[in-house]
């Protein structure tokens, strides 16, 4: 058994990235100052783990950070600095030198280089540095220069950094503004003749326009489609489970049951709380099951379903209770708890194909604005995961329970997470991972985290 | 939102796609909300634009057929077309000469009855998006598009592609142009000499599209046949796939291979779906199968399976690096895994009289149906056509759904194709579609085929099945068409 799943395990293309994959990537972003590259770098990082792609961010700043210990001003970035020239370049080969540690040691695919890379001189360097080393380069330049948009990204993103910690805004703005111009004397945007061998995208005003050069591979091409879609108009997602089902009142996974008595109150709770939110142009999807369309049903409102966002299929375990499951499957259930993300129910999913399956969901929501998403629980971990860059370990332990919203509202880097109880009792549904994970445990010690039911 | 208490509507279930719908009166309650995701709320019309032998007709036909294939009923509007039944016969290349008023008057006529025809797919016959297949090179002529579209509530989405490598364009007149219409009573050089001098008509009065003075329009300029592309102001859903779509579909000369799994055990049995290992005839056809590919020749072929047993023991016999996607596993057939068709017919006799209605639609309890099917595998059409030279092993309902996409099938058609096992298909495109080549193994092999049985010759009538009958299920187009009427 254990080599029969090694073996489905190297060869398995979770199907969203062909796993006979080639040569890591390095993505470099380029722009001035306060044009969102870290945004984005952060953002594409967060969805190429989500979707399995190992990728991580080498900020430059930061580094610098590392290094100069203490900002001053925006002096340092002067192009006449000599010396800060030569802590800058050190920096920029430093983080090359941990990005080829990462893909040659820690089996990266994807490396964001996430620096201003302003000039032919330096992208030519990075060029360089990668075609030796076999690696594929794609650009992200971000061209902006709509004073509104800069003017908010440096209040949204620039006041808390650590550089201007200490500063009074009027001070840290100005100052900002002084850097900006540092780099725009010596800024060569990508050239569409010059460069047109090179891989890349331009993002121009936030989105308005685009234009993408020669796309090499399937990851380029799927980052061009992420890229194409996000946006950063303030909204915010809320997520929530359907209420309580009579399934869920037994302990039963799965099934495609109806609302508890409870269930319909916290349908009507959510109604009245979803009304005093006032939200603009609320979209509702629900999954194709009894118990999401019984609760959108309540909000009086349309809603859509999409199938994607069913429950996760638990195959021959479909409606047993845990106990069900450790007498009828205990090594399965023991190989669950081992690793819950990757683990597949016979005849069913595991966390890993439903992270597959809600990619579209993901991309939708990246898309739109207000979205209210009324779902299950493995689903709801899976979304919640994706808005708050949780691993896989933690994925499946992440706590979404009956009866509460989750609303999600983009700031800064991150994501502001609410979390509102609407006051309606219901069963708990979250097991945590057992202590013996062993398949010869006593089957005390596998319920020892089953919740409890009638 | 209005405030309303939570009186909310019961739900009975579609026995037909298992979708859960509220009920009026126990009968199904109009909603779009069964739809998978609303891709649009106006139709859109995709407007092409660029010089003859562009690709045009190439991308409005590929992007109509896969629109249709992931459920968006689209249709392309040729306006040549509609030249060549006005004007029954082409001279020559002087129709298009730009002072040629008789030949002007002719072609507005014809781009106004095709812009016509627009109109009535997209308010009347249900159409969602329509592809205006012209040259549409001036300013002039997109403004009068875009009129139109204003005036009767649709989006508009420009498709322009921008080539000028001599060889690609000669490359297309050859693919394409020659074996048109216009041209059955010439000879090669002939007609590309006269083709040549058409492109030169328009060349003078191309305007293309620019990025500052068309900044608000929505559009993609693809440049040298998908090296650069330029997008603007992407509006929603359906044109975001739109866009990936035509940044993924290449014209690198290449073929696609399909096959089904070996024989399978389950498959001898007369059982459907399970996840069995292979018959010795199938490992027999593995074989084969292997020495069919080394005399291929394929230069970098890849090879795709599913993740189930009978796929993976296919691949295996090959002896080369194959990927392993989930989403090509054989339909899921629920509760009905495993039976034989008689099985089936004694236990859920309902069941297999709805599927025998509406193959397509029909989703198996706790289970799918073909249209979730087509959702699933809409990644792997998009990597195929990413992709040069590759194999996929897979099961009867899986490649009858990929077969569907590359042969512009329509959802009655797609479940009856014929899939035998043992046999493989070689797609190869060729001009505007893709040519066929079925090459069986000569391994013997059950039949699993299943035709449409004659409609009265099954079923029991009893009195559960009298609710379902009275209440047809209605389409979503028809839906969908009275709800915007009403908006309208």
């Amino acid at each position: 058994m254990d080599l029969e799943y090694v073996r489905r395990r190297r060869c398995d293309s979770a199907a969203s990235v062909p796993q006979f994959c080639n040569s890591p990537t390095v993505i470099v972003m380029v722009g001035l100052p306060a044009r969102g590259k870290t945004y984005i770098s952060k953002k594409l990082t967060r969805y190429l783990n989500w979707i399995g792609v190992p990728t991580k961010v080498f900020n430059v700043g930061q580094y610098r950070r590392d290094a100069v210990k203490t900002y001053k001003n925006f002096e340092f970035f002067k192009p006449d600095n000599e010396d800060a020239m030569r802590i800058r370049k050190a920096c920029a080969s430093a983080a090359l030198k941990d990005v080829a540690a990462y893909f040659s040691k820690e089996h990266g695919q994807v490396a964001v280089f996430d620096a201003t890379n302003t000039t032919r001189e330096r992208r030519a360097i990075i060029n360089s540095f990668a075609k030796e080393k076999g690696y594929k380069v794609f650009f992200v330049e971000s061209i902006c220069d709509d004073p509104e948009i800069i003017t908010e990204n440096i209040k949204q993103v620039k006041f808390g950094s650590p550089d201007y910690i200490d500063r009074d805004i009027e001070e840290a703005m100005q100052d900002f503004i002084q850097r900006i111009e540092c780099y725009k004397a010596s800024y060569t945007s990508i050239d569409d003749e010059l460069d047109r061998k090179l891989s890349y995208i331009k993002i121009f005003d936030v989105g308005s326009r685009y234009l993408v050069n020669r796309v090499q591979d399937h990851i380029q091409s799927r980052i061009v489609y992420y890229l194409m879609n996000i946006h950063v108009t303030p909204r915010s997602i809320y997520l929530s489970r359907h209420g309580e089902s009579e399934l869920n009142l037994l302990g039963c996974i799965g099934g495609d049951s109806a609302l508890s008595p409870r269930g319909l109150k916290y349908a009507g709770a959510l109604a009245s709380f979803i009304r005093g939110q006032k939200i603009k142009d609320l979209k509702v999807w629900t999954s194709h099951m009894r118990r999401t369309i019984q609760t959108a049903e309540v909000l009086g409102v349309q809603y859509e379903q999409w199938k994607a966002l069913n429950e996760i299929d638990a195959g021959v375990c479909e409606e047993l209770t845990y106990e069900e499951i450790q007498e009828n499957f205990p090594d399965e259930f023991a190989m669950r708890d081992q690793d819950k993300y990757r683990y597949r129910y016979p005849k069913g999913e595991s966390y890993e194909d439903l992270v597959h399956r809600l990619e579209p969901v993901i991309m939708e929501l990246e898309r739109q604005e207000n979205v209210l998403v009324i779902c299950h629980q493995a689903v709801m971990r899976c979304l919640l995961a994706y808005f708050l860059d949780k691993s896989g370990d933690e994925l499946p332990y992440l706590r979404c329970p009956l009866h509460t919203v989750l609303k999600l509202t983009p700031v800064a880097y991150g994501c502001k997470v609410e979390s509102f109880f609407l006051n309606i009792e219901a069963v708990n549904t979250h097991r945590e991972k057992p202590k013996n994970v062993n398949v010869n445990r006593k089957p005390e010690e596998a319920l020892q985290t089953a919740p409890d039911h009638i | 939102m209005e405030d309303k208490s939570p009186n909310p509507r019961e739900l009975t279930q579609n026995p037909l796609k298992k979708i859960w719908m509220p009920n009026k009166n126990g009968l199904p309650e109009k909603h779009i909300s069964h739809r998978r995701v609303c891709m649009t709320n106006c139709p859109t019309l995709i407007v092409t634009v660029g010089l003859p032998a562009r690709g045009k007709t190439y991308i409005s036909k590929k992007l109509t057929r896969y629109l249709n294939w992931i459920g968006v009923p689209t249709r392309e509007f040729n306006v040549g077309q509609y030249r060549r039944e006005f004007m029954k016969i082409y001279k020559s290349f002087e129709f298009f000469r730009p002072d040629n008023e008789e030949g002007l008057k002719i072609r507005r006529q014809c781009a106004s009855a095709a812009l016509n025809d627009v109109r009535q797919y997209l308010t009347e016959e249900g159409g969602q998006v329509a592809v205006f297949d012209a040259t549409n090179t001036t300013r002039e002529r997109r403004g009068t598009i875009i009129q139109f579209a204003e005036q009767n509530g649709f989006k508009v989405f420009f498709v322009e592609s921008v080539c000028e490598d001599p060889e690609v364009i000669q490359e297309n007149i050859v693919q394409v142009k020659l074996g048109s219409p216009d041209y059955t009573n010439c000879n090669t050089e002939e007609a590309v000499e006269d083709f040549m001098k058409r492109i030169k008509c328009y060349e003078n009065s191309y305007e293309t599209l620019d990025e500052v003075s068309d900044r608000e329009l929505s559009y993609i300029k693809i440049i040298d046949v998908g090296q650069r592309y330029l997008v603007n102001r992407v509006l929603d859903h359906i044109q975001s796939r739109i866009v990936y779509y035509l940044m993924n579909i290449h014209i690198t000369p290449r073929s696609i291979y399909l096959c089904r799994h070996g024989e399978s055990e389950l498959n001898v049995k007369g059982r459907i779906g399970g996840d069995s290992g292979l018959t010795t005839r199938g490992k027999e056809f593995a074989k084969k199968l292997s020495q069919f590919i080394q005399t291929q020749n394929i230069q970098d072929l890849k090879v795709w399976t599913s993740q189930m047993k009978r796929t993976i023991q296919t691949a295996e016999a090959l002896d080369v690096p194959y990927e392993q996607w989930k989403v090509l596993n054989e339909i899921d057939a629920g509760v009905c895994e495993e039976l034989m068709y008689e099985e089936i017919q004694e236990n859920y006799p309902l069941e297999f009289a709805l599927r025998d209605q509406d193959k397509y639609r029909y989703r198996y309890p706790k289970g799918e149906s073909y249209e979730d099917l087509v959702q699933r595998l809409e990644p792997v059409i998009m990597e195929l056509e990413r992709q040069e030279n590759v194999l996929v092993i897979c099961h009867q309902a899986v490649m009858r759904c990929l077969l569907a996409y590359f042969l512009d099938k329509t959802a009655e058609e797609l479940p009856y194709l014929k899939c035998p096992l043992h046999a493989v298909l070689k797609l190869t495109p060729v001009a505007y579609g893709c040519k066929v080549e079925s090459i069986s193994l000569n391994v013997e092999a059950v039949n699993t085929h299943r035709e449409k049985p004659e409609v009265g010759t099954n079923t029991n009538n009893n009195n559960n099945n009298t609710f379902y009958l009275k209440a047809p299920f209605r389409t979503p187009k028809v839906t969908l068409q009275k709800t915007r009427n009403k908006i309208q």
